[in-house]
């Protein structure tokens, strides 16, 4: 696994003031969990991504820790309220030096 | 027991066995196993923001801009846009080229050896299933258009006795399974027509892309038969005649799959 990878993150472009908007975020992540052997035995390694977070113009909105029982190449759906346009910014923060993020603009009328 | 009741029992019967009739009869009519899955699994296969074979494509884009070997070429030195070239491509293959019979992936190899003199990608590596996927996402949605030509008659009749052969320590071949009982159960699950024209797929079990081939080798270890190389000429007969069966069907590629 490489330091970052590949992210996409899906918000709509536009939205009416104070209405629920749908927010999803996918990384492209092996999700390694500890507890899997090589077929010559040896153990490989735990590299998890450990925390993502998603702010909406710097106030934190969202934030999960992950767990080795997560799935490879994670997918996040939750919402929020569209309170003023700006910037949705997210990013995962995981074993072995890995980071990554993802920005996207929404105009709030 | 009531006379009402004995009577809704035998009409349970009844429709059952009409269930059943029209579970055979439904292996005439193709159908991709897309139409077997569950509505979470198909949204993810076709919102492009939910599919993670994506990444995969994306990888593609990269590496087939990317300049190698001696020679200093990319893919796209020869073949110029992904997305114009190649679009339709994954629907004819397995195909044979200077009689050679190639599938996708020993197709970019031969590429990659002859033209850009660099070295092989190995099956299931994450770059070969990059290119295939790039690839293979430009036939979305066309039909699959393999024929039976003078060329590759032999090639084709050989898959097909792959396809009946039974094999390994359970006795079966593909067809008692994909063409006798497709759409009956094994176990939990229904049994699918078998058709791969939704390669390279995500599978959900695999928590990552995999090839036809890897697909094949799954149900070789499930019938415990001794595996068909990758990149053999048995693989490429038989993904020849599985993709000859499915014909006219679209293709979904990058697919998703439980």
């Amino acid at each position: 696994m490489s330091k970052t990878s590949r992210t996409s993150i899906t918000v709509p472009a536009t939205a009416k003031k104070g209405s629920i908007i749908e927010i999803r975020a996918i990384a492209q992540h092996d999700m390694e969990s500890g507890f899997r052997y090589t077929e010559a035995g040896k153990l490989i390694p735990r590299e998890i991504i450990r925390v993502f977070t998603c702010t909406y113009n710097q106030v934190e909105v969202f934030k999960a820790d992950f767990y080795p029982g997560i799935g490879a190449n994670p997918l996040i759906i939750f919402t929020t309220i569209a309170s003023e346009s700006g910037t949705i910014e997210c990013k995962w923060v995981g074993d072995d030096g890995y980071e990554a993020a993802s920005q996207a603009r929404i105009t709030v009328s | 027991m009531s006379k009402k009741y004995l009577l809704s029992n035998v009409a349970l019967i009844f429709l059952a066995a009409i269930a059943c009739v029209s579970a055979y009869g439904a292996s005439i009519q193709k159908q991709s196993s897309y139409e077997l899955m569950s509505s979470e699994n198909k949204a993810m296969q076709d919102d492009s923001s939910l599919n993670p074979a994506m990444f995969w494509v994306n990888d593609g884009q990269t590496l087939w801009q990317e300049k190698l070997g001696p020679k200093n070429v990319s893919c796209a030195s020869c073949h110029g846009d992904v997305k114009k070239s190649m679009r339709g491509v994954a629907a004819q293959f397995p195909k044979v080229i200077k009689g050679k019979l190639q599938t996708l992936e020993s197709q970019i190899n031969t590429c990659r050896v002859n033209t850009q003199e660099a070295p092989k990608l190995a099956y299931e590596s994450k770059d070969l299933l990059a290119l295939t996927a790039v690839i293979a996402i430009q036939s979305k949605g066309m039909p699959i258009t393999v024929k039976k030509t003078a060329d590759n008659a032999s090639y084709l009749n050989q898959g097909q006795d792959w396809f009946n052969k039974r094999m390994g320590q359970l006795n079966l071949s593909c067809a008692q399974c994909h063409e006798d009982r497709a759409g009956l159960r094994l176990g939990g699950s229904l049994i699918p027509q078998g058709h791969p024209n939704a390669y390279p797929i995500y599978r959900l079990e695999w928590q990552t892309l995999g090839s036809v081939q890897r697909r094949l080798r799954n149900c070789m270890s499930g019938v415990r038969a001794q595996h068909f190389e990758y990149g053999s000429p048995e693989m490429a007969q038989l993904e020849l005649f599985l993709m000859w069966r499915a014909r006219g069907l679209p293709m979904e590629s990058p697919g998703v799959r439980p």
